[in-house]
């Protein structure tokens, strides 16, 4: 329930969406528009962390694909044709605001403070219902934020888009290995930094 | 197996995309080490909370200025593809 991932389902009716949008058909467009506009914002505020940048990569990243529909070759399915070209997009716009750091997808430090967890300690059974929806949104917010451009960017299109590992690495252009490795340190580091909001108060000495 | 092979493995078992050989020694791993089970789980509560909550929700006033926006500007682009005033050379439209 909820979910929030695109349905895979309708990929047959999408390339004939595809097709009448290639032949000049901009209502079919507009229905492409529809169904992927709520996962190109969210993509793009992930990486961006800003939500004029975001609504600017939701209306580039169309009107680019559009422009473009010509040079989609149909090989990969057209929303990850679309998370590439969003991804450059929110990319772009974070380096325009960050032009003193490094903004790149090749980033991927490695320490092994950096993977070996600091912290164990167990959570309570529903963290998430230790606080109201805005207070959960900002502590996620906050805390995502915290990570290296690179690896929110892979977070977000595998855990919270649910793209596959080659669906991901096709879309930002990595190494298989090279999105795994990412994402493992991305997870790794988002719990360790949910810890102090989520852990278990009520045991004290991490016994049940 | 120790506790960081078992990490370097971790992504690999949430998803679910390893071999039964190298799924049964991290479940034996899972059984005697606390901490491991302790990081899987939580890493386990990582995701799914990101997952379900609707963090950056597109706001349905904001969504339809943006899809106005897009549709008038794709209009824009289609006819200056079709129609291209001053230069000729590159005639798309049929
Ligand atoms: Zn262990």
């Amino acid at each position: 329930m909820g979910t929030i991932q695109p349905k895979v389902e309708a990929a047959s009716d999408e390339i004939t969406l595809v097709h009448a949008a290639k032949a000049g058909d901009i209502s079919a467009f507009e229905e492409l528009v529809k169904r992927y506009d709520r996962n190109v914002f969210r993509i793009a505020q992930h990486i961006t962390q800003n939500r004029e940048d975001a609504e600017d990569v939701v209306q580039d990243a169309f009107l680019k694909a559009y422009q473009n529909l010509a040079n989609f070759q149909e090989q990969s399915k057209f929303y990850t044709w679309l998370v590439r070209i969003a991804v450059n997009e929110a990319l772009m716009r974070l380096r325009r605001r960050r032009p003193e750091r490094m903004v790149s997808l090749d980033e991927d430090i490695k320490t092994e403070e950096d993977s070996m967890p600091r912290e164990v300690a167990d959570w309570s059974p529903n963290p998430e219902q230790l606080y109201n929806q805005g207070e959960l949104k900002e502590i996620l917010g906050k805390t995502i934020q915290g990570l290296p451009p690179s690896f929110r960017t892979v977070f977000v299109l595998r855990d919270v888009e649910g793209l596959s590992t080659e669906e991901t690495a096709d879309a930002l252009d990595l190494s298989i290995p090279g999105v795994k490795s990412r994402l493992l340190r991305a997870r790794l580091q988002l719990r360790e930094r949910l810890n102090k909001y989520f852990k278990n108060r009520t045991g004290g000495d991490g016994k049940p | 197996m120790t506790c960081s092979d078992f990490l370097k493995e971790l992504a690999d078992y949430l998803d679910d995309s390893m071999d039964a050989q190298t799924r049964a020694e991290l479940e034996d791993h899972l059984q005697w080490c606390h901490n491991c089970y302790v990081v899987c789980n939580t890493t386990k509560m990582t995701i799914e909370i990101y997952r379900d909550s609707h963090l950056y929700e597109l706001p349905d006033d904001l969504r339809t200025r943006l899809r106005t926006a897009i549709v008038s500007k794709c209009e824009g682009h289609k006819k200056q593809v079709s129609d291209p005033r001053g230069q000729s050379d590159a005639p798309t439209a049929k």
